[in-house]
C-alpha cells in the first residue's frame, strides 16, 4: 500500500493526492515530511485521522522551509540525521509567493532537504484565487475574466530560475502527468546532497474547469503545447530536456480548461492566444525541446 | 559565595544560562538590544564551548519556525529576540504552544513602533499575553539567568509541554555590568534532566503534527493548554524551589513580596524596576508608611489565588505597567488584578499607572510622587489608571 493511506478527503482526480503519492513511492519510510497550509494539509489531516504513513508536520503557510531546516539541523546535533530525507511539500502560493523568503534562506544556508513545489497555478483551497503561479490570462476568482479583462495579467514566476539562482545543486521540473519521470527526478533530487528542488506541473480539475477524470489528459497537454517544459538542472546547468515530437498548437491545452474559455468567446481572445503562443515558442526556443 | 562572582555584561550572563543548559539547536536573528545574547551564543558555538548547532537565519519569522521543527524533531531549542522581531513571531507563538512545543527564549524587552524606538518597555511580550507561552519577568541579571534552566524543567515537564519565555528589560538588564555568579555545568546538569520527549517526528515510529481541527475537536485542544498552564502555576513553585535546593538562590516562584504582609499600600510591577521600587519603599518605610512591594514573576499563568490571597491586608494596590491597552487606558497587569478581584468578597482600590515607554526613566522620585497619588484613595477621592510623567510640551 502506498505510504500515503487511502481515505483522506482529495477531490476525485485531484493533482496533489498524485504528487504526494508519486513522492513518498519514489522516497520511501526513510523520511519527514514537511507540509505548509494548502488543500494537501487539509484533506490528509482531518483530526484524528491522517493519512500520512510517515511522519509528517504542518506549522503554518509561510514557514515550511524553515520548519523544514530546523529539521535538518536537529537530526544532525541529535545524531539521528542518518539518511532520513527532509522532504517540504508545498503548493504554488505557499512556495512562489508567502513562502519565498523562508525558501531563499533555507536554500542559501545550503540545508540537506528537498522541496517539491506542487503547482496548480493558484488558492486552490481558499477558492481559486490567483497566485505567482497564475498562467497569463487564465481567470480565477481574484482575476476574473470581464468586460474589460482577460483575466490575469501577470507571467508566470520563474521559480525553478530563481532557486537555481541560489546555487542549488538539482532543479527539476515535473508534471503529475509524467509519473515514472516525476518519480525518478524526486528519486535523484532526494538522493542529492544539498537544497534540492522539484517543481511539479498539477492540473487541478476543481480550479482548472475540467473533468477530473482529465487530470492526467491536461497535464499532458500542458506539455506536449509547450506550455511546462520538462527539464533538469545540475549546479545551475540544464543537463536533461524532454524533447517534444509533436509540438501542438497551445490552443488545444487552453481549450481544455474551463479558466481560458473567455479567450474563446471574446474578439480580443485571438490575439491574447497568440501571446500565450509566443511564451511555448520561447519555452520551445530556450529550453531547446524540438 | 562572593568570591564566585564575576562582572559581566547581562547579556552574557543569559548566554551562558543557555550554554550550560545544553541546548541541541539555537536559531535566532539579531535585533537591538537582543543581539549580545547571540552574538555570544554564537562565539561559544566558534569556539565550541556548546555541543549545539546555531543557526543563523534571514528573519525572527523563520527562527522561531526553525525551532517549531527542530522542537518536534526532539531537540532542545533556545531563540531571543524583542519587539518587531516579537512581533513578527506571533503567528508563531501560537503554532508553537498550539503543538506543545516547549521552545525557551529569552525576550528581551522592548518598546513597539511606531514611533521606533530600540529602549525599554515590556509592550512586547504583554502583546503576547494569549498567545499560549509561559511568561516570566526577571528582576535582574541573575535571575534572568537563573530562569533559564528553570523554564526549560517546567516547559519541558510532560505534563506542561508549553514554549517559554523570560523576559528581561532591554538595555536595563541586557548591557548592564553587574557582579553574578555564572551558573555552574555541574549544578545545572545535577538540577536540569537531558531531554527525552516521547512524541517526536521519527521516521520509525511516524507521527503527525500540525493537523486540521474542525469544530468537533478544536476547542479541546485549547482546553488541554489551560490545563497544561494550570499544572504550570504549581511547577513554577516547585521549581523554583528545586532550583533553590541546587544553587542557593530564590527569587518567587509565581510571586515575590517585600515587606508585603502587614502592608496598606502594595505596589504591584514586572521587570527592572522592581529594585527602583524597593528603594521607594524602604524611604517610605523609614518614614512611617505602612507600604510593601509584591513583585509579579509568572504572568502566564497569572497567579490570581497567590495575588489574592498577598494582598488581603490591602487598603491601596498600585500597579505600574511599562504597556498600555489603548483604548482602554489600562496597563495589562492593572486589568488582570482587577479582574481576579472582582468574583470575591475582597474590595480594594487598584490604581493603574503606565510609566517607563520608550525607554523613559523612572526614577524613585516618580514612584514616591505615584504612592502620594494613590493615597488620595484614602481620603476618598477617585484616582483614575493613567499615563503618568508626561511631558507638558508635548502631550
Amino acid at each position: 500500500m502506498s505510504l500515503l493511506k487511502p481515505g483522506h478527503r482529495g477531490c476525485a482526480g485531484c493533482c496533489d493526492a498524485l504528487a504526494a503519492k508519486f513522492v513518498l513511492d519514489a522516497i520511501g519510510e526513510d523520511c519527514i515530511v514537511v507540509s505548509p497550509t494548502g488543500c494537501l494539509e487539509v484533506f490528509t489531516t482531518p483530526y484524528p485521522e491522517s493519512s500520512w504513513g510517515v511522519p509528517w508536520i504542518h506549522s503554518l503557510f509561510e514557514n515550511a522551509a524553515a520548519v523544514a531546516s530546523g529539521i535538518e539541523v536537529a537530526l544532525k546535533a541529535l545524531g539521528k540525521k542518518n539518511n532520513t530525507r527532509i522532504v517540504a511539500i508545498g503548493g504554488d502560493g505557499a512556495t512562489l509567493d508567502i513562502g519565498l523568503q523562508a525558501i531563499s534562506g533555507a536554500f542559501e544556508r545550503g540545508h540537506d532537504l528537498l522541496y517539491i513545489c506542487v503547482d496548480n497555478e493558484a488558492y486552490m483551497n481558499t477558492g481559486v484565487q490567483r497566485s505567482g503561479a497564475t498562467p497569463l490570462y487564465a481567470s480565477t476568482t481574484t482575476s476574473p475574466a470581464g468586460k474589460i479583462s482577460s483575466g490575469n495579467p501577470q507571467h508566470k514566476k520563474n521559480m525553478p530560475a530563481i532557486i537555481a539562482a541560489h546555487g542549488s545543486p538539482y532543479v527539476a521540473t515535473a508534471s503529475v502527468a509524467y509519473a515514472p519521470d516525476m518519480m525518478k527526478k524526486v528519486k535523484k533530487a532526494a538522493q542529492t546532497k544539498g537544497p534540492t528542488y522539484v517543481h511539479v506541473h498539477a492540473p487541478c480539475c476543481t480550479g482548472w474547469r475540467f473533468e477530473g477524470s482529465k487530470t492526467i489528459e491536461v497535464g499532458r497537454l500542458a506539455v506536449e503545447t509547450a506550455m511546462w517544459p520538462l527539464y533538469e538542472m545540475e549546479n545551475g546547468v540544464i543537463t536533461n530536456v524532454k524533447k517534444l515530437r509533436n509540438k501542438k498548437p497551445v490552443e488545444e491545452y487552453l481549450r481544455a480548461q474551463g479558466r481560458f474559455k473567455h479567450l474563446f468567446t471574446a474578439e480580443s481572445g485571438v490575439e491574447e492566444i497568440k501571446k500565450i503562443q509566443a511564451i511555448a515558442d520561447w519555452n520551445v526556443k530556450n529550453f531547446g525541446l524540438e | 559565595m562572593r568570591n564566585r562572582m564575576v562582572v559581566v555584561e547581562g547579556s552574557f550572563a543569559v548566554a551562558h544560562a543557555v550554554k550550560v543548559s545544553r541546548p541541541h539547536v539555537i536559531s535566532a536573528y539579531p535585533i537591538t538590544p537582543q543581539t549580545h545574547i547571540v552574538e555570544d551564543l554564537a562565539q561559544f558555538a566558534a569556539d565550541g564551548e556548546m555541543n549545539c548547532e546555531y543557526m543563523n537565519v534571514e528573519s525572527e519569522f523563520s527562527a522561531i519556525s526553525a525551532l517549531i521543527g527542530a522542537s518536534a524533531a526532539g531537540a532542545r531549542t533556545y531563540s531571543s529576540t524583542t519587539s518587531q522581531g516579537l512581533a513578527l513571531m506571533h503567528e508563531a507563538l501560537f503554532n508553537a504552544s498550539g503543538m506543545r512545543l516547549p521552545i525557551i527564549m529569552t525576550v528581551v524587552n522592548r518598546a513597539l513602533s511606531a514611533p521606533i524606538n530600540i529602549w525599554n518597555d515590556q509592550q512586547d511580550s504583554i502583546s503576547q499575553r494569549d498567545t499560549g507561552w509561559i511568561q516570566l519577568y526577571a528582576e535582574d541579571v541573575q535571575e534572568s539567568a537563573d530562569t533559564i534552566p528553570q523554564l526549560y524543567k517546567i516547559a519541558e515537564d510532560p505534563d506542561i509541554l508549553l514554549p517559554a519565555m523570560t523576559c528581561m528589560d532591554g538595555f536595563i538588564l541586557s548591557h548592564v555590568y553587574e557582579p553574578v555568579i555564572l551558573l555552574e555545568q555541574s549544578l545545572t546538569d545535577e538540577f536540569l534532566p537531558r531531554y527525552s520527549p516521547e512524541i517526536v517526528l521519527d521516521p520509525k515510529n511516524p507521527m503527525s503534527f500540525g493537523a486540521f481541527a474542525d469544530p468537533s475537536t478544536y476547542t479541546e485542544f485549547r482546553y488541554k493548554q489551560e490545563k497544561a498552564m494550570a499544572v504550570a502555576l504549581n511547577r513554577i513553585e516547585e521549581v523554583a524551589n528545586e532550583f533553590n535546593d541546587v544553587y542557593g538562590r530564590y527569587y518567587g516562584g509565581l510571586i515575590d513580596g517585600y515587606l508585603l504582609d502587614d502592608a496598606e499600600i502594595v505596589i504591584m510591577a514586572m521587570g527592572s524596576v522592581i529594585g527602583t521600587i524597593k528603594d521607594a519603599i524602604d524611604e517610605l518605610r523609614s518614614e512611617g508608611e505602612s507600604i510593601g512591594l509584591l513583585k509579579v514573576r509568572s504572568f502566564r499563568p497569572f497567579p490570581a489565588d497567590a495575588i489574592k490571597k498577598a494582598i488581603k491586608n490591602a487598603k491601596v494596590v498600585i500597579t505600574l505597567d511599562k504597556n498600555i491597552s489603548i483604548g482602554k487606558n489600562e496597563g495589562a497587569l492593572c486589568t488582570e488584578v482587577k479582574a481576579c478581584l472582582y468574583n470575591t468578597d475582597f474590595r480594594v482600590p487598584v490604581i493603574g499607572f503606565m510609566i517607563g515607554f520608550g525607554g523613559r526613566d523612572i526614577p524613585i522620585s516618580m514612584i514616591r510622587n505615584l504612592v502620594t497619588k494613590a493615597k488620595l484613595v484614602e481620603k476618598g477621592i477617585f484616582v483614575e489608571s493613567e499615563i503618568v510623567d508626561l511631558r507638558e510640551d508635548l502631550a
